[in-house]
């Protein structure tokens, strides 16, 4: 199962919710629920079942809260056109089949834009003397390893490029589907927040009750509804606003799910990259419940 | 005429509540909202729309399934898996699209073809601190750094034609496309952080790409207050690195209330970070002067 955790505007705790709900089902020992409301009996949990994927590859910050030791990198690289001057005849079809403008054909001269390439392969695949190859431009880099029971990769962005997509794509062509996977996105609505949610079972939206928060909690609720992934509503700071988030997701029929209050001791754990529920206890099984009301409504 | 850019790479670090106090307290300026995923500036400046424009961000293959024979070349040629087989059709799912056309020049029977699509809309509006330039992105809309470039150059037109002396803009968290479309020719980008270990992680990598475009930045660091050992940190690292920290806004309810309010804090009362937002922009004014 997928479950990723988004929100449209920035800072509304994505990463707090995604970790804490990641550690409070993660254990030594297998678990054992007893599931019978749900019409499921029970079931065992292994341990290490878990897997958390931070998407954000632009601004990736689970890491500080979850420190896990890095065992394995690789580097993210696109493919990009390599032009054989030799056998090139500056026909021009490259620069005519690319729609990104990487490709300009001089009269005795090849200029490639190697940041503009989207990496399609339509300019090596057409090439009618078959002058162009593709070499790789290193973009990024995948980091993996262990924090405590929980399989741990992100992606980072390297500094200066702009095309953060190949870099989460990578990322989630190592979802393992046998664990419960936790997705932290990033924010904003666009091609980043699609490439990080497509495919999932559910998506959690962190939002705070404030005239922002609902704005492009509103977006984000579009994006999903388009992309028909189910999804529920984590009001952050849920005092500090006005009640408008709460009267929209009634309105809207979305279910909210749970309310974080306000918690001074809260903000300054986040401020040190300590996730609250290791030492307030009271949230873990408040974050279980989160995963079992998931399920839940996946399953209706 | 300078331009001013206001980042963070950390989302909801403050960007906007800063960009909207000094929309109301520049002179002879235009606003651009470059955060066109989650456009938020809005809500404090209460614009009326004066023109309205429809933005053409990319194309997307679309299969004649009159012509389309089943062949499936197209699909074996497209790196994004957006071709795909549904009961027995070939279709394209336009949210993998990229747009790059591989497949239509591939298809033997000519039976895809590349439409522009219209993802999304932009504005010039009035409002009361004067004018505003914004954009909404079509819902899971993409190339949202195109749709910045186009933001910033019509503000900017905006600016010269009406002689304005700055070019505010609220940009986008995050350090790639849209980050990059908001900072390009900038005069000055102002981050905006937080103490926490985020809020600096996520600066120190946005420094990286101001630096990388050669763009002069200063650092303000809000609710200060909140972990004063971070904010230590924070200044200790910026010094080292050559980049000064031109404020410290306290953490201050008011912020909140005006938010609530919808209106800048720097109008919605005298309060501590009120004070501070608007020495900053003092501040931000005198490093225009001192040039890089």
């Amino acid at each position: 199962m997928i479950i990723s955790v988004a929100s449209g505007k920035g800072g509304t705790g994505k990463t707090t919710v995604a970790v804490n709900l990641a550690l409070s089902l993660a254990r030594d020992k297998p678990l054992r629920y007893n599931l019978e409301s749900l019409g499921q009996g029970t079931q065992t949990y292994p341990h290490s079942w878990v897997q958390f994927l931070d998407c954000d590859v632009e601004e990736p910050n689970a890491h500080i809260f979850l420190k896990p030791e890095f065992k394995r990198t690789y580097p993210v690289a696109i493919p990009i056109p390599e032009v054989d001057e030799q056998k090139c005849t500056h026909c021009g079809k490259c620069s005519e089949v690319c729609q990104y403008n990487a490709i300009a054909v001089l009269k005795d001269k090849v200029l490639i834009f190697p940041e503009l390439c989207n990496g399609c392969g339509g300019c090596s695949l057409l090439c009618p003397e078959g002058a162009i190859t593709e070499i790789k431009r290193t973009i990024g880099v995948i980091e993996e390893g262990k924090s405590g029971n929980i399989n741990f990769s992100h992606g980072k962005l390297n500094i200066g490029e702009a095309r953060a997509t190949p870099v989460i794509r990578e990322l989630k062509s190592r979802i393992d589907s046998n664990k419960l996977t936790i997705i932290d996105v990033p924010p904003g609505t666009s091609c980043p927040v699609i490439e990080s949610v497509k495919g999932s079972d559910f998506c959690i939206l962190v939002t705070e009750p404030t005239p922002f928060g609902l704005n492009d909690l509103i977006l984000a609720v579009e994006v999903l509804r388009k992309l028909t992934i189910p999804f529920g509503v984590i009001i952050n700071r849920a005092d500090i606003g006005d009640k408008k988030v709460e009267g929209y997701c009634g309105r809207q029929r979305i279910p909210i799910l749970m309310n974080i209050p306000v918690d001074r001791e809260i903000a300054v754990s986040y401020s040190n990259g300590a996730p609250f529920i290791l030492w307030k206890k009271e949230w873990e099984p408040k974050f279980k419940n989160l995963y079992f009301r998931i399920k839940e409504l996946i399953s209706k | 005429m300078k331009q001013i850019v206001v980042i963070s790479g950390k989302g909801g670090t403050g960007k906007t509540v800063v960009a909207g106090s000094f929309a109301s307290l520049a002179n002879q300026k235009v606003m651009a909202d470059c955060d066109v995923d989650a456009a938020d500036l809005y809500l404090l400046l209460h614009p009326t729309i004066k023109e309205k424009h429809k933005f053409s961000g990319g194309k997307k293959a679309v299969i004649d399934k009159d012509r389309c024979t089943g062949c499936k070349k197209c699909m074996e040629v497209c790196r994004f898996e957006a071709i795909k087989e549904i009961r027995s059709q070939i279709v394209v799912d336009a949210i993998s699209c990229e747009g790059c056309g591989v497949c239509k020049y591939v298809c033997p029977e000519q039976a895809i073809r590349i439409e522009e699509v219209v993802n999304g809309e932009w504005y010039i509006s009035d409002t009361k601190y004067g004018p505003l330039v914004h954009a909404k992105l079509g819902i899971a809309g993409e190339n949202s750094g195109k749709l910045v470039t186009v933001v910033k150059q019509n503000a900017k037109l905006v600016a010269e034609k009406g002689n304005a002396d700055y070019i505010i803009i609220d940009g986008p968290p995050g350090i790639g496309c849209p980050v990059i479309a908001s900072i390009g020719g900038a005069d000055i980008a102002l981050i905006v952080t937080e103490p926490t270990l985020s809020g600096m992680h996520d600066m120190e990598r946005v420094i990286g790409v101001a630096k990388h475009f050669g763009i002069k930045t200063v650092v303000c660091i809000n609710k200060y207050d909140l972990n004063l050992k971070n904010t230590q940190a924070i200044e200790e690292y910026c010094q080292k690195s050559n980049i000064k920290v031109v404020s410290k806004v306290p953490f201050d309810k008011a912020v909140i209330e005006a938010l609530v309010k919808e209106m800048p804090v720097v109008e919605h009362s005298d309060s501590s970070a009120s004070k501070e937002i608007k020495d900053l922009w003092d501040k931000v004014q005198e490093e225009l002067k001192d040039g890089k």
